[in-house]
C-alpha cells in the first residue's frame, strides 16, 4: 500500500467522523433551543460553534446570534473547516482517489452522503427541515461505519480508516464535553438546575449516551458522572477510553502487519495508560477545563505522530 | 464527392449481399424490434455513467467527465481476417522494436542508407538519453497501438501506429461487458473469441519488462498524471485489474538511482513502471523542469539500469507521420520480410515535387500534421469549403514540413445505431500489441466509429464513439 493511499484513507474516515459528530451536536442545538430564553439564544448559539473553535468567525457573520445563522455556518459554510458540506466533500475527494481501496458499500455510502449534503445546500431550509436533513447525514455516516466494518478486509487500510475514525471521534468527545466550561449557565441558574441538567441530558444525548447513562448508573444525571462515563468507561463506544484503546489496538495489527514500533506506539500507549487509571475525581480537581484541553492537545500530537510515521507527511 | 456509395460495408460489402461472419448478428438486427435497441442503448448509457466510466475532453472544465458514445450494434472479424491482421501486427512491432533499439545504438538502418539520419537524430521526438542504453530484451515499445482501417473485402491499411502511451484499451474491455450484460443470448448462437485476459498478459508484459531483480519479484506500478487527465478511468481500472499499485510522480522517490514507492512500511523498491505520463513531464531534471508530474532522478534511474519504463522514453521517433512512411522499409530491412499490412500512400509536404502535388490535390486529399494527435489541426479535403482549404493552403505552404497528406480513403462502414434507426457509419480499428518475452495480441481491439453521417474522424475527442469488436472462433 502506497503512503498516500493510507493518509487519504485515515483524511476520509475523519472528515466522515466529524461531519456525523457536528450532525450530532447541531440536533442537540435544535432540542437546547427549545428551552432558551430569547435574550440568552445568541450565548448559547456561540458557544456551539466554539466548540469547533469557530465562536469568532460565527459571531462576525451577518446572521451571527441566530439558530439559523448556526445551523447554516455548521452545515453548508463552504470557509468552514468544520461545516458538514467542507467535511464530506474532503471526505469523498479522498476516498474517490482510493475508490480501488474501498469496498463498494463503503465508497457509495461516502458518495451518497456527499450527494445529499450538496444537493441540499443549494435550497433555503426551515428548522424542520434542518431537522431530516441532520437525520438523513447521521443515518448515511452510520452505513458507512456499518459498511468499513461488515465489508472490507481486515488489512493495513482497515486499520488506517478505524484509526481516522477513532482519534477524530475522541477529539470531538472532548470537545462536546468542554462545551460546558463555554455555555455559561443564564443569570440567577445555579449549577444543578433544571437548566444545567438538560444541558448535560443533551451532551449525552449527542453521543447516543442516555440511555447507557441510565444503564450504567441508575441515577438521575449529575455532571461528574456524565464526564465519567464520557472520559473513562471502556465499554462506552464514544468515550475517550475507548477510543484510545481502539486507536493502541490498530497500532498493534499495524506493527504486525509491517513489523516495526514509532513514536506514535509510545504516545498511545501513555495516552491510554492514562485514560484506564485516572479517577474521576482527580480530573475534577486538576479541572475538567483544563483535563480536556490538555487531552485534545496530546490527541493531536499523536495525529501529527501517526502522519509522520506512517504517511510521510512532514 | 460523398465517400457513401462506393465504399465497403462491414455488414453488406459491395453488393449488398450479407457477409458470412454477419450472418448471425445480421439476422439478430433483422428481428429485433427497434424500441429493444433504444431501450438497450440507454441501460448500456446507465452502466457507464454508474461505473464511472467516463472521459475527460482535453480543454473542457476541470472535472468535466463526459461519456464515450457506445454503440450497441457490435464490428465481427471472421478467425481468417483476424489472423492475417494479427500476423501482420506481429510483424510490425518486431520491426518498429528493431528499429527503436537501432534508432538509438549504431542506427545501422541510416548507414545502409534506407532512412536519412538527419530525419531520426533531428526529429524533435529523439531522446539523447537513450543513446546505446541497452534495454531489457532491447524492447522499446512494450505497447502499441495500431490504428487500421478497410477499404474493401480484402484491403486493410496501417494508418498510424501509437507507440508512446496509446490508450483506449479499457473499452475494449467494458464494451465486451456491457455487451455480453445486455445481449447474453447473442453470445450463446456466436462464438466471440474472449478479450478480458488482456489485464493479465499486460501483467506479463510489464514483469517481462524488469530488470534483472534477483530471487525478488519484480514489482510493477502504474504511473498516472492523476484524476484530471483525460484517461485517469482507464489507468485505475489497469491498476486495479492488474493488481498493483496507482502511484502519482510524488509517490515515487529515487534515491541512488534506484527507485521507490512511499509506503507505510518504509520506502519499496520497484522495477517496472507503467508509465501513462509523458516524455516532458517524467523527470524534472531531465525534461521539463515545471513538471510536477515527473519524479526527479527517474531518467538517472533508467540509465543505471535500475527500473524499466514501459514504453521507454524517446518512442515517438518511431511514431510519428513522417517516420510512418518508413514502415515497410524497415520490415525488409531488419526481418528480411514482405510487409503484411499495407501503409496508405503518402505524400511528404517536406518534398518539393510531392509538395506540389499536395496543393494541387487539396480538395481530395486528408492533410495531417506531423506531430499532431487527435483528429486536431487536421484537413479533410472534400468534407471542407473552399475557404477552408484556402485557410489551410496558406498555414500549409508557410510550414510544408509539418504536413503530410493521404488520399481521402473510403472507409469501410458498420451498420450503427443512431437517431433514425441503423445506418452505415464509418469505423477504424486500434489493436493493441504486447511485446514482452514475446508478442501478444488479444484478440480484437477498439473499433471507433464517427457517428455524424459522412464524417470520417473517429476520435473520441471529435465526437467519436465505439463499438464492441468481436473475432469469431476458427
Amino acid at each position: 500500500m502506497l503512503s498516500s493511499t493510507a493518509a487519504n484513507l485515515f483524511w476520509a474516515a475523519r472528515y466522515v467522523e466529524r461531519a456525523d459528530n457536528v450532525a450530532r451536536v447541531l440536533e442537540a442545538a435544535l432540542r437546547i433551543a427549545l428551552i432558551t430564553r430569547e435574550r440568552e439564544k445568541p450565548q448559547v448559539w456561540e458557544s456551539v460553534a466554539a466548540i469547533y473553535g469557530q465562536d469568532a468567525t460565527a459571531r462576525s457573520r451577518p446572521d451571527g446570534g441566530t439558530l439559523e445563522g448556526l445551523l447554516q455556518f455548521m452545515c453548508f459554510d463552504r470557509d468552514n473547516p468544520s461545516s458538514i458540506f467542507v467535511s464530506l466533500l474532503a471526505a469523498r475527494t479522498n476516498s474517490r482517489a482510493e475508490r480501488n481501496n474501498l469496498s463498494r458499500e463503503v465508497w457509495e455510502g461516502l458518495n451518497e452522503a456527499w450527494h445529499v449534503c450538496r444537493d441540499a445546500a443549494r435550497r433555503p431550509m426551515s428548522e424542520d427541515q434542518y431537522a431530516a436533513f441532520l437525520d438523513r447525514i447521521k443515518a448515511q455516516c452510520l452505513l458507512v461505519a456499518g459498511g468499513v466494518q461488515s465489508t472490507m478486509l481486515r488489512d493495513d487500510a482497515f486499520c488506517f480508516l478505524r484509526l481516522g475514525t477513532h482519534i477524530e471521534r475522541a477529539d470531538n468527545t472532548a470537545r462536546l464535553l468542554d462545551v460546558k466550561y463555554h455555555i455559561l449557565l443564564p443569570g440567577g441558574e445555579d449549577p444543578g438546575s433544571a437548566v444545567d441538567h438538560f444541558h448535560w441530558l443533551e451532551i449525552l444525548g449527542c453521543v447516543s449516551a442516555q440511555r447507557i447513562y441510565r444503564r450504567v448508573y441508575r441515577s438521575r444525571i449529575e455532571p461528574w458522572k456524565v464526564a465519567e462515563l464520557l472520559i473513562l468507561r471502556a465499554d462506552v463506544p464514544r468515550s475517550l477510553c475507548f477510543c484510545l484503546q481502539t486507536v493502541t489496538e490498530d497500532l498493534e495489527h499495524l506493527s504486525k502487519f509491517y513489523g516495526t514500533r514509532h513514536e506514535v506506539h509510545r504516545l498511545a500507549g501513555a495516552l491510554g495508560a492514562r485514560l484506564r487509571y485516572d479517577r474521576i475525581d482527580r480530573i475534577f480537581q486538576v479541572g475538567l477545563h483544563e483535563y480536556l484541553t490538555e487531552f485534545i492537545t496530546s490527541n493531536a500530537q499523536l495525529s501529527r505522530e501517526l502522519a509522520r510515521n506512517y504517511l510521510l507527511e512532514t | 464527392m460523398t465517400t457513401r456509395e462506393r465504399c465497403f460495408d462491414e455488414m453488406t460489402g459491395v453488393d449488398g449481399v450479407v457477409r458470412p461472419p454477419y450472418q448471425t448478428l445480421s439476422a439478430w438486427l433483422a428481428e429485433t424490434p427497434p424500441e429493444v435497441f433504444e431501450r438497450k442503448s440507454r441501460e448500456a448509457r446507465l452502466l457507464f455513467e454508474r461505473q464511472g466510466i467516463t472521459f475527460t475532453a482535453f480543454g473542457s472544465e476541470v472535472g468535466h467527465e463526459t461519456l464515450i458514445p457506445f454503440d450497441i450494434v457490435p464490428r465481427v472479424l471472421s478467425a481468417a481476417e483476424w489472423s492475417r491482421l494479427h500476423a501482420g501486427l506481429v510483424q510490425r512491432a518486431q520491426a518498429l522494436n528493431a528499429f527503436l533499439d537501432d534508432a538509438y545504438h549504431g542506427r545501422e538502418i541510416c548507414r545502409a542508407g534506407v532512412i536519412p539520419e538527419a530525419e531520426v537524430v533531428l526529429n524533435g521526438q529523439f531522446a539523447a538519453v537513450m543513446q546505446d542504453l541497452d534495454l531489457p530484451r532491447r524492447i522499446h515499445a512494450h505497447i502499441l497501438g495500431i490504428d487500421l482501417v478497410r477499404v474493401d473485402e480484402g484491403q486493410f491499411y496501417v494508418l498510424e501506429d501509437n507507440a508512446r502511451v496509446p490508450s483506449g484499451v479499457s473499452y475494449m474491455i467494458e464494451n465486451r461487458e456491457i455487451m455480453m450484460r445486455l445481449f447474453p443470448r447473442l453470445f450463446s448462437t456466436v462464438s466471440v473469441l474472449p478479450v478480458a485476459r488482456y489485464t493479465d498478459e499486460l501483467l506479463t508484459t510489464l514483469q517481462a519488462a524488469a530488470p534483472r531483480t534477483g530471487d525478488r519479484a519484480p514489482l510493477v506500478v502504474v504511473l498516472t498524471p492523476g484524476p484530471y487527465n483525460a484517461a485517469y478511468f482507464e489507468h485505475a481500472f489497469l491498476a486495479d485489474e492488474m493488481g498493483v499499485e496507482l502511484v502519482e510522480g510524488s509517490d515515487l522517490l529515487v534515491d541512488d538511482n534506484k527507485v521507490f514507492m512511499r509506503t507505510p512500511q518504509g520506502p519499496q523498491r520497484v522495477d517496472v513502471i507503467y508509465r501513462r505520463v509523458d516524455d516532458a513531464f517524467l523527470d524534472p531534471l531531465s525534461f521539463r523542469p515545471d513538471s510536477v508530474l515527473g519524479v526527479p532522478g527517474l531518467v538517472a534511474a533508467v540509465r543505471a539500469g535500475h527500473v524499466s519504463l514501459v514504453n521507454a522514453i524517446g518512442n515517438g521517433i518511431a511514431d510519428d507521420k513522417a517516420t510512418y512512411i518508413h514502415v515497410p522499409e524497415m520490415i525488409r530491412f531488419y526481418l528480411s520480410e514482405e510487409p503484411l499490412l499495407a501503409n496508405v500512400p503518402t505524400w511528404r509536404g517536406a518534398r518539393p515535387d510531392e509538395r506540389a502535388y499536395i496543393v494541387e490535390h487539396l480538395a481530395e486529399m486528408v492533410v495531417k500534421e506531423i506531430h499532431g494527435s487527435g483528429g486536431k489541426g487536421m484537413l479533410v479535403g472534400p468534407a471542407a469549403t473552399r475557404a477552408e482549404r484556402d485557410e489551410f493552403r496558406a498555414r500549409f505552404l508557410a510550414h510544408p514540413d509539418n504536413y503530410i497528406a493521404q488520399p481521402t480513403l473510403a472507409l469501410s462502414t458498420c451498420p450503427t445505431f443512431v437517431d433514425s434507426g441503423l445506418a452505415p457509419r464509418h469505423v477504424d480499428l486500434r489493436p493493441f500489441v504486447l511485446t514482452g518475452d514475446e508478442v501478444r495480441i488479444v484478440p480484437g481491439g477498439l473499433t471507433r466509429v464517427a457517428l455524424t453521417d459522412g464524417s470520417l474522424v473517429v476520435n473520441s475527442s471529435q465526437g467519436g464513439g465505439t463499438k464492441d469488436t468481436w473475432v469469431l472462433a476458427p
